[in-house]
């Protein structure tokens, strides 16, 4: 039961992470390294610029109703300026000097954050009436466990909901999956490129307080790992498909926590080796990814 | 009075031109058939027109504005439609969410939800079989069935003119009949202006209307379709022989 929660918890921060990086790269074919620096950053503009250890949160007196919003408009915030700014300006270069700026902005974000509040680790006290646990069929699960998996599905509903009824986001899925015939239908392109980036900034500070929330720590490079299995994820799941995005960031998740507990003792230090193993191995039987999006189709 | 106009335009891929000094002009309302052989500069041509590829010289009017260079979406919403080759249906999206796809850059104008759909219900009675269809993916639609929806996709916007690269292309030619029997039907009903690009000329004398015949970049010749298909300057243009 524990084991299940926590494959859950793990698999739906993988997803959130893949999720925003497959909506990006679902609009504008573009890898965005720079989504784990959003999410440490997010977090950070809680906090007031200083080296000591111990965080001297500004904002964590607000309600939790302010809070959250709050810390999602600065990841939504951040994401669609750094489209305006940097992103802009590489709309017609190749995906991989695309995906360089990404890098690049990435590195501009962290050492910001480095300046401000040094590379120690903070300790900080988010939302702690979470971190009870609760009793579920005989086992005793942190709330925020809970509260993880709750959310993650009722975002992912949210999305799905705001994809297919909305009318941005019906544009938004047909400029993921042909960009130009979407434009020559009068789609105004600047728009869904900031929706997506907003979105994405938007899940990125999600997955900023659900960490500091988890661990009771904040760092300029917390985003980073959950980043790399992110992305990992969105290419097993195909790249751009957000179905694949979020099954596979929940398999990821699954796959980690489970071999964690079946992996011998010895061989646990290298669990991260197994499970990139198995990406691996997915990658060599489906190297289009378990669910390929359309527009990433070869043309025949 | 003329709706399009294209002036000395010049289309190039890095070093190679793909169009020369390309003029002539679409008067509302007109049917006119660009025509040549493969590597002509047709669909280049109907690219610069939409705004996705931008003409190296040259300018283009459109309803007596300077487009040349402006971006696709402000071009669409000039009354601009294009279906463009290949068909490029969004294969994921559903019949009917294709069909709506081009009806928000109406979003500022009243009532424009009731407006798409009486929009929707003409082009279902005009394609009966993307009624019958509309909530299957637009993917799993056969290639008539998918001209019919570019087709219907393009009307939805109330374009003013619309441009059709190859029609024909990969349809059986009873299929292409009616294809081209419901362009026709639409034009007379709407006042559409339509610029059609085909590789054959045999339609374009089929269906009457004006004709521009290209070859490697340039117009050759402009005229009525009818009268055309006897002279021997569109024999030579298409097999090279004659006085070239």
């Amino acid at each position: 039961m524990q084991t299940l929660f926590d494959a859950l918890s793990l698999g739906s921060l993988y997803a959130l992470g893949a999720l925003g990086i497959a909506l990006i790269f679902g609009v504008m074919r573009l890898v965005n390294f720079a989504h784990g620096d959003v999410i440490s950053f997010s977090i950070f503009a809680l906090l007031w610029p200083s080296t000591d250890a111990v965080a001297i949160v500004f904002a964590g007196e607000l309600p939790w109703f302010v809070l959250i919003p709050f810390v999602l408009a600065m990841g939504a915030g951040l994401s669609v300026l750094s489209e305006i700014i940097v992103f802009r300006r590489f709309r017609r270069a190749n995906p991989a000097t695309m995906m360089i700026a990404s890098f690049a902005l990435g590195f501009v974000i962290r050492y910001f954050l480095l300046m401000l509040f040094s590379s120690r680790p903070k300790s900080i006290s988010l939302l702690p009436a979470l971190s009870q646990p609760v009793e579920i069929l005989g086992a005793r699960i942190p709330l925020l466990q809970v509260i993880t998996i709750i959310a993650t599905i009722a975002i992912l509903f949210a999305l799905t909901a705001f994809l297919k009824r909305t009318r941005f986001g019906l544009e938004m899925r047909a400029a993921a999956e042909n960009f130009t015939m979407a434009r020559m239908l009068g789609v105004r392109a600047n728009r869904v490129i900031m929706g997506a980036f907003a979105l994405s900034g938007a899940l990125a500070a999600a997955i900023g307080l659900i960490l500091a929330a988890q661990t009771g720590t904040v760092d300029i490079q917390m985003g980073a790992s959950v980043m790399l299995m992110a992305f990992i994820a969105t290419v097993i799941g195909g790249l751009g498909s957000l179905p694949g995005a979020v099954l596979a960031g929940f398999l990821l998740g699954a796959a980690s926590v489970v071999m964690q507990t079946v992996l011998p003792i010895d061989a646990r230090p290298f669990r991260d080796a197994f499970v990139y193993g198995a990406v691996i191995m997915v990658l060599i039987f489906r190297p289009q990814g378990l669910i390929a999006a359309r527009g990433t189709k070869e043309r025949v | 009075m003329s709706l399009l106009a294209l002036s000395n335009l010049t289309i190039r891929y890095g070093r190679l031109t793909a169009v020369r000094n390309v003029t002539f002009t679409l008067t509302e309302g007109e049917i006119l058939f660009i025509t040549g052989p493969n590597g002509a500069g047709k669909s280049s041509l109907l690219r610069a027109i939409a705004g996705v590829t931008p003409p190296a010289g040259g300018r283009i009017d459109f309803a007596g504005q300077d487009i040349t260079g402006r971006a696709p979406e402000d071009i669409a919403r000039l009354g601009v439609s294009m279906v463009p080759e290949g068909r490029e249906v969004f294969g994921s999206l559903s019949i009917e969410e294709n069909l709506l796809v081009g009806t928000g850059m109406h979003a500022a104008t009243r009532n424009w939800r009731s407006r798409a759909a009486t929009e929707l219900e003409a082009i279902y009675d005009t394609f009966p079989i993307l009624k019958d269809r509309r909530h299957s993916q637009a993917g799993l639609l056969s290639g008539g069935q998918q001209q019919m929806l570019v087709i219907g996709r393009a009307l939805m916007t109330n374009p003013r003119l619309i441009a059709i690269d190859e029609p024909s292309l990969g349809l059986a030619p009873n299929i292409t009949d009616q294809v081209y029997e419901r362009l026709i039907a639409l034009r007379a009903h709407r006042a559409l202006t339509l610029l059609i690009v085909e590789q054959s000329s045999t339609r374009a004398q089929l269906v009457g209307g004006r004709m521009i015949l290209m070859r490697g970049g340039e117009v050759l010749l402009d005229g009525d379709a009818r009268v055309m298909g006897q002279s021997a300057a569109m024999q030579a243009a298409y097999f090279g022989y004659g006085e070239h």
